[in-house]
């Protein structure tokens, strides 16, 4: 493959650019129900629908669950789907997030991330998506706007795979991203054609067609159920280098490389690191910077695939560092760490005795802004110099 | 970089005037990033969005907290404990008032832009949606964007008549604005 060719930049919201990169994949079948902050996807693509650019069956559904159903049941007949939702929509489509993956079907589905039920809170917050971790689906998060149609696209490649299929989660933080404008580059719909183009080449997936019988979704008692649930685990560990390998060939293809299952910042000479996610990863680069200039060696870990848990590539990264900063914007009940922490510590024997940081900030529309990350890096680097450091810092109740 | 916070009520068009600035900076080749922040939709509910602007590439994904224009869309809003909090040295202050600015609101301010924005929209547009031509007095009070750029960036939110509309009501404000150097 030669370069793409430069696509035409606009100043459009993150959910507008989530619909324009859900239309580009050329999906057949797309149903959402709009849901705050994601709604623009919804209305969007149903204009798209409208105006005769988006060429889908676009199905109305009266909610977040049979949104999931829908399109679930059209990628079984061998349809390419896009959904999208947010916090309770999630939740709600509980059972049928679980139903997609057991069924292996490659869903695409955005979620523009919100606080959970519990507390009405219409505000950001990645809880959603961690109350999804164990669903089975594949979770990539993104940091801007240009990333979340990036992303998209590499995400049906990913999905689609013969030796991956599985449903694809695209996360962004709401409202900081899904109403952020800023300058998106959008690729020709030919390009996006060509980068998908891979795919068919491949062995035609099994389709649920009338008069065909094939094994989906279906009754597994003992170890037809652990057959199945082990080929499941085995294809999200291939997911692992697949993303690496589709970041690579995006990169050249496009231009634009986003480090595949983690994106390092100014890690190589750096005593400590600060592990991230999300919008405010960009954040913490600025701060990176000023620390930099201060002459304190830091850097920063993007984690941008959540699940499977990029447990290698991080163990080579963090082997040898002096502290690791971790900033969770969402919770792990029951356990004092934010989950990424939390998943981070579970790789502890293979890291190292390192002073491990864990830091909750950023719920419900909080900012995790400059003096907070300031303060992060400040204590890490304590800790790094062996002085005594707090464990879980919830930094909102120490302000 | 130059950060930029409107404070208006939902309705007002706080969101969309914070995109179009950043639209209109695009064509001056700037950077750009703009997001809003509220929770529920409603009408009638303060609304903050911000708009930062810059040579380079912009990183920063959190909310304006030193501000070097505030952009008020409702003289109402006045009363925010924190509205002044954080501003730059050398600050830009537009306000959409029917009275004149008396007195230096606070001591970081030294340019203010106040026009009846609502009066003009009303006559203009037929409606109270002052943000156009807030957006027309903020051009002409900060000097900082040209009124031909926020007026070719206007077609890409609105068309057909409305657009007519507030493109008068921009240039209305880009001409009446009354603007205080302090």
């Amino acid at each position: 493959m030669v370069s793409a060719q430069k696509g035409q930049v606009r100043v459009i919201t993150g959910n507008a650019v989530g619909a324009y990169g859900a239309m580009l994949c050329r999906p057949d079948v797309v149903a959402a129900y709009p849901i705050t902050p994601q709604s623009e996807i919804a209305e969007l693509l149903s204009q798209f629908k409208a105006d005769g650019v988006l060429d889908a069956e676009y199905v109305e559904v009266e909610g977040e669950n049979s949104a999931m159903n829908v399109v679930l049941a059209a990628s079984v007949a061998g349809a390419r789907v896009f959904t999208a939702t947010s916090s309770y929509g999630l939740v709600f489509m509980y059972d049928a997030l679980q139903e997609a993956s057991g069924f292996r079907a490659p869903v695409v589905m955005v979620n523009a991330n919100r606080e959970t039920p519990g507390i009405h809170c219409v505000s950001s917050g990645q809880q959603d998506l961690i109350s999804a971790r164990d669903t089975g689906w594949v979770q990539i998060i993104v940091e801007n706007d240009q990333e979340i149609l990036d992303q998209i696209i590499m995400a049906y490649r990913l999905a689609e795979d013969y030796n991956i299929l599985l449903p694809i989660m695209v996360n962004y933080d709401g409202f900081y991203l899904s109403y952020l404008a800023e300058a998106v580059e959008i690729p020709n719909i030919e390009d996006v054609d060509a980068f998908l183009a891979p795919l068919k080449q491949q062995p035609e997936r099994q389709k649920l067609v009338p008069g065909v019988s094939i094994g989906c979704g279906t009754h597994g008692m003992e170890m037809g159920y652990v057959e199945a649930r082990y080929k499941h685990c085995q294809a999200l560990e291939r997911v692992k280098n697949k993303v690496d390998e589709i970041d690579k060939d995006f990169g050249d293809y496009f231009g634009r490389y986003y480090g595949g299952q983690i994106e390092e910042y100014r890690t190589d000479d750096a005593d400590i690191v600060i592990l991230a996610s999300g919008s405010a990863t960009g954040t913490v680069r600025t701060v990176i910077d000023t620390k930099r200039e201060q002459g304190i060696k830091v850097g920063l870990i993007k984690l941008r695939l959540f699940r499977p848990f990029p447990a290698e590539r991080l163990v080579e990264v963090l082997k040898g560092r002096k502290a690791i900063g971790v900033i969770d914007r969402s919770l792990c009940f029951g356990w004092k760490y934010g989950p990424m922490c939390m998943e981070l510590r579970a790789l502890s024997p293979e890291i190292g005795p390192t002073p491990l940081l864990s830091y909750i900030d950023g719920l419900a529309n909080l900012d995790i802004n400059v003096p907070h990350i300031e303060r992060v890096i400040d204590e890490v680097s304590a800790a790094a110099q062996g002085k005594p450091y707090q464990e879980v810092t919830w930094i909102p109740m120490e302000e | 970089m130059k950060e930029i916070r409107i404070h208006g009520r939902g309705g007002q068009g706080a969101v969309m005037a914070a995109r179009m600035l950043a639209s209109a900076f695009v064509l001056e080749g700037k950077s750009v990033a703009s997001f809003p922040m509220y929770g529920f939709e409603r009408r009638g509910a303060p609304v903050v969005a911000f708009t930062r602007v810059d040579d380079k590439q912009i990183r920063e994904k959190t909310q304006i907290y030193t501000p070097d224009c505030l952009i008020v869309i409702d003289p109402g809003l006045l009363t925010l404990p924190t509205l002044f909090t954080g501003l730059k040295p050398e600050s830009v202050f537009i306000l959409n008032s029917p009275k004149k600015l008396t007195e230096q609101p606070e001591e970081h301010l030294k340019t203010g832009g106040v026009v009846n924005a609502t009066q003009i929209a009303v006559e203009e547009i037929g409606r109270d949606i002052p943000n156009t031509c807030l957006l027309g007095a903020f051009a002409a009070a900060s000097g900082w964007l040209k009124l031909q750029s926020l007026l070719d960036c206007l077609p890409d939110y609105l068309s057909g008549d409305i657009l007519q509309r507030n493109l008068k009501s921009a240039e209305r404000g880009y001409r009446e604005v009354e603007v205080t150097k302090w």
